[in-house]
């Protein structure tokens, strides 16, 4: 089955993806660029870089752009997938949606209306087993964007590791934030992943924090040889 | 020991781990083991050797069960509990004889319990996550416990303990599963 992967740039949607390609044929990535820091659906810091990760995992990606209000950016998801069916011939979407009724209804409406199958391959996943599982396979994951409390500047830009792991579940345990950040408590960017035939260099960062919110923003970067 | 079925639309597919993967983990949370198995490769003797059944759920465009309810007829003649989820609930009303019709809901939606039943003790509203898109009429072999505005949420056979659920457990109200294994099933403790 031909699948397009719904695709922000962080470890949820580049693990479902590499799921997906174990199992059925991923043939293009869809990104819905929200130009809203509030979008509910489809914001995340350096989203604008989807086309480097595309390109160092080799796939097409088909991108739109939305204003990211409420109702709006649903009818846009419509018009990327669309764009994806004629373009590439999608059967059905996989998403990286672990807990988010909110998410998963829409795109299931979404998927049903336009008669194509819906893939949620970490739907309700163990969250910690998950976690670890993301960094045995590989996977090169930096922290982009905090957004609740206790989260201070130092975890902008740092690497999802062992020791990272450790320190999110201490945070998890003690504040209830989601270990995997789906509460929107803090954005990932993913650097490098199993299926990845090149990987993203930064070349040039910057970091914005104020009051638990932050952002760390890519300002440049490359793909190279792995 | 619990058997999980897979109705997916075939063995290992990328629907597996949204739909059976959660519901082994509420097994597996209450202490007892389970067993996972694609439809296609389950006997009666696997069902006997279980304590109790659990149907899994599929996507929302997966109706492959549906022509294959042949691989199902060992439900007849079970004598094991059995839950059914949204795929699973509509495979036990098609092996035993009710009807079905379009019925499409998605997302979270208001369930009223209508008749007593154990499993659903105390429970007399509750909001559910669904994700079908045909529904259920039960024929007179099946009492329905409970209701959404749309069609049958919930219905348990009048003589064995088959039961069948329209929307999926595993999305907030895990209660469901969790009731249906301690009653049926031992957990096995450490030490």
């Amino acid at each position: 089955m031909k699948l397009g992967v719904l695709f922000s740039g962080g470890k949820d949607s580049l693990v479902a993806c590499y799921t997906a390609m174990q199992k059925e044929e991923v043939v293009c990535l869809i990104t819905v660029v929200s130009r809203n820091p509030e979008s509910y659906m489809f914001h995340t810091p350096n989203v604008d870089l989807a086309a480097l990760q595309a390109e160092a995992a080799g796939l097409p990606l088909v991108q739109v752009e939305t204003a990211g209000e409420k109702e709006a950016e649903l009818s846009d998801l419509v018009r990327a997938i669309r764009l994806a069916r004629e373009r590439h011939g999608i059967e059905g979407i996989v998403t990286g949606t672990i807990l988010s009724v909110y998410q998963a209804t829409r795109i299931q409406r979404v998927c049903s209306d336009l008669g194509l199958w819906c893939f949620n391959p970490l739907w309700h996943t163990d969250q910690e087993a998950y976690m670890e599982e993301v960094i045995a396979a590989g996977f090169l994951v930096l922290i982009a964007g905090v957004f609740s409390y206790p989260f201070d500047e130092s975890w902008l830009g740092r690497v999802i590791d062992e020791e990272t792991l450790q320190d999110l579940k201490a945070i998890a345990d003690r504040y209830g934030i989601t270990l995997t950040g789906e509460g929107g408590e803090f954005e990932t960017f993913v650097l490098d992943a199993p299926f990845f035939s090149k990987r993203i260099v930064i070349e040039r960062a910057t970091r914005a924090y104020r009051n638990y919110n932050g952002v760390f923003r890519i300002e440049q970067a490359r793909v190279v040889a792995k | 020991m619990i058997l999980l079925v897979d109705l997916c639309y075939r063995k290992d597919s990328l629907s597996a781990d949204e739909f059976v993967k959660p519901i082994a983990q509420i097994v597996r949370s209450e202490g007892i083991p389970s067993v996972h198995l694609h439809f296609s490769e389950v006997t009666a003797q696997d069902i006997e050797r279980a304590d109790g059944a659990i149907l899994c759920g599929t996507a929302l465009m997966d109706n492959e069960f549906a022509r294959h309810t042949d691989r199902f007829l060992w439900l007849r003649d079970c004598r094991r509990p059995v839950l059914g989820i949204c795929a699973g609930m509509l495979v036990i009303a098609l092996v035993y004889g009710c009807s079905t019709g379009r019925c499409r809901e998605i997302g979270m939606t208001d369930i009223r319990r209508v008749a007593g039943d154990p499993l659903f003790a105390g429970k007399d509203a509750f909001q559910a996550y669904e994700l079908h898109s045909l529904a259920v009429r039960p024929s007179d072999a099946f009492d329905v416990i409970a209701v959404s505005s749309r069609c049958v949420q919930a219905i348990r056979h009048r003589s064995v303990s088959i039961y069948g659920v329209m929307f999926h457990p595993e999305v907030r109200n895990e209660w469901v599963v969790r009731r249906f294994v301690r009653a049926h099933a031992t957990p096995i403790r450490s030490g």
